[in-house]
């Protein structure tokens, strides 16, 4: 197995959410530039309270509530960071990085590239992503794949704890732009995080999160724990392999190319719309190396297209669940 | 550039040069782009040279400056060399953006200089954050925004200008009021007398000064930068001003007519100041010919460095997007090119 976690020394057992907080926390100790801000992050603790009690230990300084401008804010994490500063931002949801699109993508993610090379941009952007809470479309929205397609920006989606706290530390370490999507709906998700304060999982590593023979399925975020569990329920039926790519740029090609390899079939599973999309990207890859692997179709599970409704009725029926992922694993076995 | 002390002979000296030196820039880059020499977009400078060179005479090397897409002057007056500068509006390698900027996007992030910028409005959110920076270290260093009066219709400045008002931030707020947002002149995109009145909504000082004036703009650029330093945040500033030529090299400029051109021309803030530091005796007009004969003569000297520079090499455009490669790049760089070539 290589989920990283067999040969990181001790751990203990966390959420989502702490593994998050534990990583802000260690890096903001480890280094004095590292600073948070973002709307009500301090006291408050974070819509999510994934800042939490970050500002009893450092302070409104370093954790730092703003206004509600995220073109000002998100703009002024990208100035802080050309100048030394290694900022992370969180933007409440991701629904609302529309406001801040153009310090993104014509500040963020060019400055380093137009000047000749001659800025570090050490910034990180955490953001809240998915359905689930009938929380309607301006809410809800899952959209990664925008920033992932956006060329001079890295982007992660970690659908465990260990993958939350390791993906968040090399984020905020990195010299890089840096957007790190969390599921709204696993921040209570438990797991076995290390907990040695140079645990990192690396920018472009993927983890096998189950070995198997049959069928691979690359899940991402909440999809992940889902079909994890699917995995135990059909293991009569089907072996599966469950691979989580935590980082969608840089993308593992080749631990996903090697696990169809081995398997001939591929599942991929990600809540975002499915045109031109992650899941799009993922199947180019495999086709492109993997093609005479293939024993059958690739199948795609995600957001047929449409925005995330706030009905229940409705907000079901668009959000992939693990049962989605079932019968795609039925139509390629 | 350390800063300039307007106060002696020697800095008032040093403020000419570096104006004449912009305005001669200016020139020769508009005369290169007509003759069909530089790729791309240029926006001249010309006519408001006294607001860079008066900023920056205030500030310290170490303070930081955001640009507009009209940033030749703010690099010269931030101390840019000349030579690297034309090598980028060449698109040569040794340019200050290695030829991946161009006119609107040269940078010195170590000299302080944050880019000239493509984007209208998105140099002060930037400065508010070189100014968190500045602030979180306890550094006395501050970060000038120059902006545009059309750019003061946009969203994210008031953003940053509340968050830099709110936190205390050094930051100072220059708008170099050039009458004209493009074509459409400053009373059809404004409703207020003096953009100045927008200090008031954020509770800082704001003034309206004559940007034509180098001693003006220093003066007040100074007295903003004590405040800043105190820790007393930031200061608006519109400085009043004109640019000479159209809004980009190539605009027909429809919309203003040669009397207007005139009558500002007739307070041109080189003429005016050279006038006045030739009445209290501090220069004569051969010294002044002797300044410009050097000027020119580097500028000439920077031309022909720049035409006799190499290019970059193609490979070079799949170079600098991270800090740490990302291999989808190498990969897709490898990619057989439609021309039957390759990419290496
Ligand atoms: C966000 C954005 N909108 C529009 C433009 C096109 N544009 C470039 S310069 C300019 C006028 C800017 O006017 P002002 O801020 O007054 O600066 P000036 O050109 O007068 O120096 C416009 C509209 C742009 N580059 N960016």
């Amino acid at each position: 197995m290589s989920t990283g976690l067999e040969t990181a020394g001790e751990t203990e057992t966390m959420t989502v959410r702490e593994a998050l907080r534990e990583a802000m926390r260690e890096e903001l100790r480890r280094d004095e530039d590292v600073f948070v801000m973002g709307e009500d992050v301090g006291t408050f603790g974070g819509v999510f309270q994934v800042t939490g009690d970050l500002i009893e230990e450092f302070g409104e300084e370093r954790i730092r509530d703003t206004p509600i401008s995220e073109a000002g804010f998100v703009g002024a994490g990208v100035g802080a960071a050309a100048t030394g500063s290694r900022p992370v931002v969180e933007v409440m949801f991701s629904d609302f990085l529309g406001v801040s699109m153009e310090q993104i993508m014509n500040q963020m993610a060019k400055m380093r590239y137009m000047f000749g090379g001659k800025t570090e941009m050490p910034v990180t952007i955490r953001t809240t992503e998915g359905g689930g809470q009938r929380a309607a479309s301006q809410h809800s929205g899952t959209v990664h794949t925008w920033f992932a397609h956006f060329p001079g920006i890295k982007a992660v989606a970690p659908g465990t704890p260990a993958a939350a706290k390791g993906l968040l530390k090399s984020a905020i370490r990195s010299n890089d732009p840096v957007m790190v999507f969390e599921n709204k709906v696993i921040y209570e998700q438990e797991g076995e995080v290390p907990t040695d304060p140079d645990f990192t999982v690396p920018l472009g590593e993927a983890s096998i999160e189950r070995e198997g023979e049959d069928v691979t399925v690359v899940a991402t975020q909440r999809l992940v724990g889902e079909t994890l569990d699917l995995a135990e329920e059909m293991a009569d039926e089907a072996d599966l392999e469950v691979i989580d790519p935590r980082s969608l740029y840089p993308l593992d090609t080749e631990t996903i190319a090697e696990s169809v390899r081995k398997t001939g079939r591929l599942v991929v599973a990600d809540e975002s719309p499915l045109s031109y999309g992650t899941h799009a990207e993922v199947v180019a890859r495999i086709v492109e190396e993997e093609f005479f692997s293939l024993d059958a179709p690739i199948q795609r599970v995600g957001i047929a297209d449409t925005h995330v409704p706030f009905s229940p009725t409705l907000e079901d029926e668009v959000i992939p669940t693990g049962e989605d992922v079932r019968e795609a694993i039925d139509r390629v076995i | 550039m350390p800063p300039i002390d307007m106060d002696t002979e020697e800095g008032r000296i040093e403020a000419l040069r570096r104006m004449y030196r912009i305005r001669a820039f200016e020139s020769t880059a508009g005369e290169l782009f007509a003759d069909g020499e530089l790729p791309g977009f240029v926006h001249l400078y010309k006519g408001e040279e006294a607001v860079g060179v008066g900023a920056t005479a205030a500030l310290e090397s170490d303070d930081y400056i955001t640009s507009t897409h009209r940033g030749h002057g703010h690099c010269i007056a931030k101390g840019l060399d000349t030579e690297r500068m034309m090598a980028e509006l060449y698109g040569k390698a040794d340019g200050y953006c290695n030829g991946k900027g161009g006119s609107m996007h040269i940078a010195d992030v170590e000299a302080g200089m944050l880019g000239a910028n493509g984007i209208v409005g998105a140099g002060p959110p930037l400065a508010t954050g070189a100014a968190l920076t500045a602030h979180r270290n306890g550094e006395d260093r501050v970060a000038l925004a120059f902006f545009g009066d059309g750019a003061v219709a946009q969203g994210q400045v008031h953003e940053s200008i509340n968050l830099a008002a709110t936190w205390g931030l050094p930051a100072i707020f220059l708008v170099e009021n050039n009458q004209y947002g493009e074509g459409t002149p400053m009373e059809k995109q404004h409703n207020v007398e003096n953009l100045s009145e927008t200090a008031e909504a954020y509770n800082i000082p704001g003034f309206t000064i004559d940007g034509m004036d180098v001693t003006a703009v220093a003066e007040a650029v100074a007295e903003a930068r004590k405040r800043a330093i105190a820790g007393d945040g930031p200061t608006f500033i519109e400085a009043d001003t004109y640019r000479y030529e159209g809004h980009f090299e190539g605009d027909h400029q429809p919309y203003r007519d040669e009397e207007e051109i005139e009558a500002w021309r007739e307070r041109d803030p080189i003429d005016q100041f050279k006038q006045r530091l030739i009445d209290r005796g501090e220069l004569t007009d051969a010294e002044f010919e002797s300044i410009r004969e050097e000027i020119d003569a580097e500028i000439d000297a920077a031309v022909d460095s720049a035409q006799r520079a190499d290019p970059p090499e193609p490979h070079e455009a799949y170079e600098d997007m991270f800090a740490e490669p990302a291999p989808e790049i190498a990969t897709f760089a490898e990619l057989p090119r439609a021309d039957g070539g390759d990419s290496r």
